[in-house]
């Protein structure tokens, strides 16, 4: 029995601290992407094709029209930014809209040159849909701000180039040449953007870029990023523009997350099948060995219930202790995993473990070890309330 | 007890079987054990059944116990006919108004003697203390106060059997079925034992049905009844 509760004990902490892991980068990545590109992005403008159905009435003909996203046709970028940001204002779930005009240039700083993809934004407005003045980490969004010709660098781009805070950088390409002044450095941990962003003006991108009235793209934060994907089918249709959720352009890493969580949970959960396997052998053993107790319980007026539920209680005490004790070790081991210094760059930056704190694996680790133990004691305790007393006591004697 | 309260009859006066008949199936086919057994044991009597082994005696002990079905016939308790209840009537039935004594005492060994006498009161519904209390009334009743502690497994034989027969007496039975009981005990116990029951029997107003091999005991009996291949034949 004390094998079973240590099993129940191991299984349920390793199933919180592996979830607490898992989930724990998950969540990262989503707070990483949501703050860098937003829960949604409205980009390219379609052309409906139009399809009809005629149906005769007793009136008469009745046509019907309705729109066919079926080969759309797609102009890049927004034709009508104004337009669309005061349509926008009637949805209340947005907590903030940045308007973006992307292009590519090149960064020259007169010893080294590279290829960059710059971002034409209203500070105050990106502020509100992006983390991007907690990703800064070197200079400040004030120097950005009161700076028409200021740039804020991908840190990968500032190591590659070598640049420091109010150095001087020429932007190539577009309209012509822009000379720009380093207002500050970011990092968001994602390396594809840290090392091919940057931020200038929207209006001075605009300028370089050519591009008198349009944008780019518009990046939504949201007070509920998890509705992004319903809000993105409401807006697309209501705004005849592309709109992305998070969950949609970033499936990939997601599923590759649910992957993850899934395996381990499963193999932890193993572990819990493999106590519950065990419980019930010693449970099937009890029976057996106490299958004369039963009798003498059966023949002094003990019920069948009450037979089965001596056994019930006993997987009941193992299970709630296990859990218990469980609990604490996966707490404690959650803590401790969180201490341990890893450094990961790619799709996050961190320096260390990241673990979700989450009620919901506790639960579904008891859920689970509830599971195995109602299994693995209920048939022993039902073998023994089956028990016949006078036929065990007429073969006792 | 439903079954009683539900009929407003409590069981009261004799233990009643009529043309009992019960067979067991066997690898070599059906055994027929009871052949239309039909006897009565009054209240404050000892009613003994002898015979051969292998005669019925326990079968029949156990069907009038509520332990097993007949294949057919009656059992009554009182006025009441009882071998058709349901289950959790008979093991209701059971708890109130029978006792069990088996030749082998079969207290639960790692229990001490009084949780052992303590076991049907507490599934009755009685609160721990009026348990206790009960208990070492009886145990007080049966000499053995002084071994209400001890483990069951570490008492003498004569001790287990009386630890038997107050676990058997605790509820205040109707009816003590006892299966052998001095079968494991020297003469003296056996006499004391006996006695015992005979005392209670009379104090009490109980039925007690005694299964023995002892024709002694059983000479010694209110009623006798002698069983071979399984009839009663005297």
């Amino acid at each position: 029995m004390f094998l079973s509760l240590a099993g129940i004990v191991f299984g349920v902490s390793f199933f919180v601290v592996t979830q607490a892991q898992t989930s724990g980068f998950e969540k990262f990545f989503i707070q990483t992407i949501l703050g860098t590109n937003g829960a949604l992005r409205i980009s390219d403008r379609f052309q409906d094709t139009y399809g009809t159905v005629e149906q005769v009435d007793d009136d008469g003909d009745v046509r019907f029209l309705f729109h066919s996203r079926e080969g759309s046709l797609y102009h890049e970028g927004i034709d009508q930014p104004s337009l669309i940001r005061d349509a926008l204002d009637d949805y209340p779930e947005l907590l903030g809209v940045s308007e973006i005009i992307e292009g590519s240039a090149v960064l020259d700083t007169g010893f080294r040159r590279k290829s960059i993809v710059l971002n034409g934004i209203r500070w105050e407005d990106h502020l509100q849909s992006s983390d991007l003045n907690n990703q800064i980490i070197q200079g400040t969004i004030n120097n950005f701000s009161s700076d028409q010709m200021g740039v804020i660098l991908g840190s990968r781009i500032s190591q590659r180039l070598g640049l420091k805070i109010d150095d001087r950088v020429s932007l190539v390409g577009g309209t012509g040449n822009l000379h720009l002044r380093v207002s500050a450095i970011f990092e968001s941990g994602v390396s594809q953007i840290d090392k091919n962003r940057i931020y200038i003006h929207l209006t001075t991108a605009r300028s370089f870029l050519g591009s008198a009235y349009g944008g780019s793209v518009f990046q939504i934060a949201l007070n509920e990023p998890e509705h992004a994907p319903g809000l993105a089918v409401q807006l697309q249709s209501a705004l005849n523009h592309r709109v992305v959720s998070w969950q949609e352009r970033e499936r990939v890493w997601l599923d590759v997350f649910k992957a993850l969580r899934f395996s381990s949970a499963i193999t932890v959960s193993c572990i819990l099948l493999l106590s519950g396997l065990g419980m019930f052998n010693v449970f099937a053993i009890l029976v057996i060995e106490k299958t004369r107790d039963i009798a003498i319980l059966r023949s002094i007026g003990f019920s069948r219930m009450d037979i089965s539920a001596i056994f019930l209680w006993q997987g009941t005490i193992v299970l709630v202790a296990g859990i218990t004790i469980g609990f604490l070790f996966a707490a404690l081991g959650t803590y401790l995993i969180s201490m341990i210094p890893l450094r990961i760059r790619g799709i996050f930056s961190t320096d260390s473990f990241v673990v979700n704190w989450d009620l919901n694996h506790y639960l579904w680790a008891s859920c689970i070890a509830f599971l195995f133990v109602a299994v693995a004691t209920w048939i022993p305790a039902r073998r023994a309330a089956r028990i016949e007393p006078a036929k065990i006591i007429r073969e006792t004697l | 007890m439903d079954f009683f309260l539900k009929n407003n009859v409590m069981p009261n006066g004799s233990m009643r079987v009529e043309n009992l008949f019960h067979s067991f199936s066997e690898a070599n086919g059906t055994v027929q054990v009871l052949n239309g057994v039909s006897l009565e044991a009054k209240p404050g009597e000892i009613t003994s059944i002898a015979g051969p082994s292998g005669c019925g005696k326990s079968t029949l002990l156990y069907l009038m116990g509520l332990l097993d079905r007949p294949d057919s016939g009656k059992v009554f308790m009182g006025n009441s006919e009882v071998q058709n209840l349901e289950d959790d009537e008979r093991t209701k039935a059971r708890n109130h108004f029978i006792g069990f004594v088996f030749q082998f005492h079969f207290l639960i060994k790692e229990l001490s003697a009084i949780e052992n006498i303590r076991l049907p009161l507490l599934k009755q519904g009685k609160d721990e203390d009026s348990a206790n209390q009960k208990a070492n009334e009886l145990l007080s009743e049966l000499g053995l106060e002084s071994k209400a502690q001890r483990p069951a497994y570490k008492l003498s034989g004569g001790e287990q059997q009386r630890v038997a027969i107050a676990r058997a007496l605790a509820n205040s039975p109707k009816y003590l079925l006892a299966d052998e009981p001095t079968g494991n005990l020297d003469s003296s116990n056996s006499e004391g034992v006996f006695e015992l029951l005979d005392r209670m029997a009379k104090q009490t107003g109980l039925s007690v049905i005694l299964v023995t091999h002892n024709e002694k005991l059983a000479d010694l009996s209110h009623q006798k009844y002698w069983m071979e291949d399984g009839r009663i034949v005297i």
